[in-house]
């Protein structure tokens, strides 16, 4: 039955599905994942970073982009797309300031954001595109957000949420371990992405990829030397953590 | 949409002002006439000459005008109101063309309010100065003439700015605009700092239109008093400018203790002012000059 409905993205099925458009949110499960996680006064975006080939320039494949000065983005899908959504989106910041003096508030430009994806699923002649995003900043009100897009146009916003291949289980990980003190210090809170990434990346810090944005500050990326400390900063919190429980068992 | 490509169809753009003005720049004039000669010689007449001014201090934004409307030497209308509120926390004093102010200002109202249910919250003033400013620019050389100050208060305390149709914009603390504002400056620069209270506030307002009245011709009629707080506007007062005159004269001379500050204010007002002549000569439209707010652009017409 499907097969009859899923050509065109204009044509609902009779059970009233949008065939393109979840075959687009397939796409995105494809992707590499990411992770994007509000604190109190930082927010943080984890990729994790397909391995490169040999000959390849790996500064050159990136995943985390800024929009503006106070918001970045992650995606998980296809990449071309992506390319195409992030320069109308920092098209759309500058123009917004041009027009009404104030930088964009995160929700503004999330809104920007769904609302293009929405229009390529009710278009002829058009795909919808295969990417979700995680967009995280803070307002002018010094509110920290992270907003989820998906391929239909919906945005909702989050605490934290993970998207791309295996997002099911870094989300159900987050679920576990997002608590008040996991996040009270920008400290813990980099160190709760590290850790919900590490449960689905295979050869730990070396292929994740870190971008914080802390209040009033410019986005900072990590290098992979800071990467690398916080991983083993994790390694040791574990060790420790197994030695006692060792202990207590005895 | 690729069929649309096809059909050369246009959506309508709901983004920009409203649809039911008309297109900038879409006169009918006859070949070989410019739209701005042909208006100055064969338009209507239209309302020029008032007296507003609008000063910012601690406690908010104070908007004050005349209510004279005169078309020539004629008094059109001897209790018109010169202050058009856009919204709770904004206003707008107007000069230049009446209808033209009605006009934008409302079409003013109509973005502002269409943003608030966009975006959730009210524009702040900044924003509606630009988006005022970018609306009249399309119509320039077109003989548009609104000055005006828009005076609100939004997240960052009270703002005030001026706005000309040449596409001006100018953030300061003190603006007065009009054929009487020279009288009203003179009388504003002398009494005004950032921090006095609401009473003195009020009091420098009305003595600065009311001898404004006195001198100019095309400004009389009533004293109009807005004051803007954080809670909102409010309309203060409307008293007869005669008597309010009348009245300032009967009143005691200041204490000595100005004079004071006066006589230290006297050097510093000289260079200020030969500063502020430099500058206007090269103030080009749309550009920002934090804190100048001594003269208006030099295109206004009376």
């Amino acid at each position: 039955m499907a097969s009859r409905y899923d050509r065109a993205i204009t044509v609902f099925s009779p059970d009233g599905h949008l065939f393109q458009v979840e075959y687009a949110q397939e796409a995105v499960k494809k992707g590499s994942t990411a992770v994007g996680i509000r604190g109190a006064n930082i927010v943080v975006l984890g990729v994790e970073k397909k391995s490169v080939a040999k000959l390849q320039d790996e500064r050159t494949v990136r995943k985390i982009c800024a929009l503006d000065d106070h918001v970045c983005m992650a995606f998980a899908g296809l990449t071309a797309d992506a390319r195409v959504v992030i320069n109308r989106a920092r098209v759309e910041c500058q123009s917004h300031k041009l027009t009404v003096e104030d930088p964009v508030t995160v929700e503004y430009i999330t809104r920007f954001i769904a609302t293009l994806k929405q229009k390529y699923t009710q278009s002829n002649g058009r795909r919808p595109f295969g990417i979700s995003a995680l967009i995280v900043g803070f307002d002018d009100d010094g509110i920290p957000r992270l907003y989820q897009t998906d391929p239909s146009g919906t945005y909702h916003a989050w605490k934290a949420n993970a998207i791309g291949r295996s997002a099911k289980t870094v989300r159900e990980f987050l679920e576990k371990n997002y608590t008040e003190d996991a996040i009270a210090s920008d400290n813990e809170a980099i160190k709760l992405a590290i850790k919900a990434l590490l449960e689905v990346v295979q050869s730990g810090g070396k292929n994740i990829e870190l971008a914080v944005i802390r209040r009033n500050q410019a986005l900072k990326m990590f290098s992979a030397k800071e990467v690398e400390l916080h991983v083993t900063e994790i390694e040791k919190e574990k060790e420790e953590a197994e030695k006692k429980k060792s202990k207590k068992s005895v | 949409m690729a069929l649309q490509d096809v059909c050369k169809w246009q959506a309508p753009d709901t983004q920009g002002p409203s649809p039911h003005l008309p297109q900038a720049g879409g006169w009918l004039v006859p070949r070989g006439c410019d739209p701005q000669t042909f208006l100055q010689i064969h338009g209507p007449r239209l309302a020029h000459g008032t007296t507003t001014l609008a000063f910012r201090f601690r406690h908010g934004v104070i908007a004050a005008a005349d209510t004279r409307s005169s078309c020539g030497s004629y008094v059109a209308c001897p209790a018109s109101c010169k202050v058009i509120p856009v919204h709770q926390h904004l206003l707008g004093t107007t000069s230049g063309t009446s209808a033209d102010c009605a006009t934008w200002y409302r079409v003013l109202q109509r973005e502002l309010r269409l943003r608030e249910l966009r975006e959730g919250q009210l524009p702040s003033v900044a924003s509606a100065a630009k988006l005022l400013s970018a609306m009249m620019s399309h119509y320039r050389g077109l003989d548009l003439c609104v000055a005006t100050a828009l005076c609100g208060w939004d997240r960052s305390g009270p703002m005030l700015f001026y706005v000309y149709s040449d596409g001006t914009r100018l953030q300061g603390d003190i603006f007065s605009v009009g054929s009487g504002s020279p009288y009203a400056y003179g009388v504003l620069d002398r009494g005004y700092h950032y921090d006095m209270t609401t009473q003195e506030a009020y009091a420098l307002a009305r003595c600065a239109v009311a001898h404004a009245t006195h001198r100019d011709a095309y400004s009389g009629g009533s004293v109009d008093l807005f004051h803007v707080r954080k809670s909102g506007w409010e309309h203060v007062s409307r008293s007869d400018a005669c008597v309010l005159y009348v009245e300032l004269q009967k009143l005691p001379e200041p204490e000595p203790e100005p004079e004071e500050e006066a006589s230290h204010a006297h050097p510093e007002c000289a260079t200020a002012h030969s500063t502020v002549e430099d500058r206007e000569l090269s103030v080009g439209p749309g550009e920002m000059t934090p804190g100048d707010s001594r003269m208006p652009a030099g295109t206004e017409t009376l």
